[in-house]
């Protein structure tokens, strides 16, 4: 189906005898914002990771766009360097620790995909990553290199420069776990905005009362597995799976005890 | 004990250790630039061994060295070589391995090797194996979220290394390989052995002539300092430098 941005079917991934993911079938419709909540260990990031490939899959389909991924048995030829880097350049990723190039400015950071990646030209490149920086509300934070930045401050270039490709989805790994509280809101604005303007994302987060607010679509994932995937009403306000239940009522517990000033983190 | 020092014989000796200092500098600058070359080769070939760049470079669609490097029959074998290569070089003296390479190497391969062409290959190989552990260790201290990030904007593996990998490790990398291009200058000295006419060597001839050691050698030192202490401190400012731009 043409308005599926990404699909992936039957997705197993192991470190060694460890067997992160079990068999992930997932589809985003172009537009919306899928969540990924879950307990840590449950194989989020991993998943996430499996989308741009940062991670081969060691069995599956991952599509993303127009380009197809087979990985497993009877297909032994790996996606090259080029291919791999072709289709790694469809998706925009944010990472919980920001992992900025820290030899360059945020304006040198946002500039580096399109400049190295796209071959932009350096004029041109600098005017996009101008408006992005902007965009994010860094303006004036053109020629500060990251270690001069704070927290909130970095994750907003981070989300610049995954979108200076102007990429089919932006995948956020955990984007604001790292983060001081009082500088979570400014990141999660940045997304929120992302989510109306109609990009295409998926989310792996904490945020539960985010997830609810921002995502289309929520799956709770567990033991390498999505075990419920729907509305965000209805997994998070009224969850049919067990685990889910029990995820769901230690986060509330957490919120009761804690008050709704605790940012809404779910635990683990 | 009474001894009148008298260092003004050795102005008439000056043209003399003025050869031996620009054999001493000649050999120095030689075997860095060789060992530069050979160390950058072996570290980023042997990157494959261990840290965040080896997972990159081992992961599929790796750059051509990993293709030469891993699955293929040969690999391990030629894995093996490098890491022997820079072992032997790292875990026995310079001294002996100048000798062995004058004297023992050439009855092995049945070719007469000169002096000067023994320490030019010896000095190089020796730093060079020291200048390859600089070089992967400065590789593999980047954080794995570095390739991470550049991988996820589309960049190709020469391209990270290029663009965001090196420029950070090479920083990293300046002031060990200034320590070990130091200690490579004092090390040329051990060419005297065989013959070649480096500073020290020139200063044994003087000696030879003129029975003065105390002189010629406290001379000899003089001139090693000279030299070397204005490039301990180049080293000590780029130092400071380097840790105040983190």
């Amino acid at each position: 189906m043409a308005d599926r941005m990404i699909e992936i079917a039957d997705l197993h991934k192991s470190f060694g005898a460890l067997h992160v993911l079990k068999g992930i079938t997932l589809e985003v419709e172009r537009g919306s914002a899928v969540a990924l909540i879950g307990p840590s260990g449950s194989g989020k990031s991993t998943l996430l990771r499996c989308i741009n490939l940062l991670e081969t899959p060691n069995r599956g389909r991952v599509r993303v766009g127009e380009r197809l991924m087979e990985f497993g048995a009877g297909k032994t030829r790996l996606p090259g360097d080029r291919e791999l880097a072709a289709f790694r350049a469809q998706t925009g990723m944010v990472f919980q620790h920001f992992n900025l190039f820290p030899h360059m400015t945020a304006l040198g950071n946002v500039m580096e995909g399109p400049v190295t990646v796209a071959r932009m030209a350096r004029r041109e490149a600098e005017s996009l990553a101008r408006s992005l920086l902007d965009k994010v509300g860094l303006a004036g934070k053109a020629d500060a290199y990251p270690q001069h930045l704070s927290g909130g401050q970095r994750q907003r270039v981070a989300i610049a420069r995954a979108l200076a490709m102007n990429p089919a989805v932006v995948l956020f790994d955990e984007v604001t776990s790292a983060l001081d509280p009082e500088l979570v809101g400014e990141v999660l604005a940045v997304i929120r905005q992302l989510a109306e303007e109609g990009m295409t994302m998926v989310i792996v987060t904490h945020e539960i009362a985010f997830a609810h607010e921002v995502a289309d679509v929520v799956g709770f994932m567990s033991d390498g597995q999505i075990v419920e995937m729907g509305a965000p009403a209805k997994v998070l306000e009224n969850p049919g799976n067990p685990r889910t239940q029990a995820f769901l009522e230690r986060f509330h517990s957490f919120i009761g005890s804690y008050g709704q000033g605790a940012g809404g983190r779910a635990p683990g | 004990m009474h001894y009148s020092w008298d260092f003004s014989f050795l102005w008439q000796y000056r043209t003399f250790i003025a050869i031996g200092l620009g054999f001493t500098v000649l050999y120095a600058l030689g075997t860095i630039v060789l060992g530069l070359i050979i160390g950058f080769v072996v570290g980023i070939a042997r990157l494959g061994g261990s840290g965040d760049a080896a997972a990159e470079v081992a992961a599929p669609g790796g750059p051509n060295l990993r293709v030469l490097l891993t699955g293929r029959p040969y690999a391990a074998a030629l894995r093996g070589l490098l890491f022997l290569y820079v072992e032997v070089f790292r875990c026995t003296p310079l001294l002996v391995q100048l000798i062995w390479f004058y004297y023992a190497f050439p009855v092995i391969v049945g070719i007469d090797i000169p002096a000067h062409v023994a320490a030019g290959m010896t000095l190089s190989l020796y730093t060079g194996a020291f200048y390859a552990e600089i070089i992967r260790g400065g590789v593999n201290s980047i954080e794995r979220g570095q390739w991470d990030a550049a991988r996820a904007i589309g960049m190709r593996r020469g391209q990270v290394m290029r663009r965001v990998i090196l420029p950070q490790a090479i920083k990293r990398m300046i002031p060990p390989f200034m320590n070990q291009s130091i200690t490579q200058l004092k090390n040329t000295s051990l060419v005297s052995t065989i013959a070649v006419s480096d500073l020290l060597y020139q200063g044994e001839i003087i000696t030879a002539t003129t029975y003065r050691p105390l002189e010629v050698y406290t001379a000899v030192a003089i001139i090693y300092f000279g030299v070397l202490f204005p490039l301990t401190l180049l080293a000590q400012l780029v130092e400071k430098r380097m840790a105040a731009s983190d």
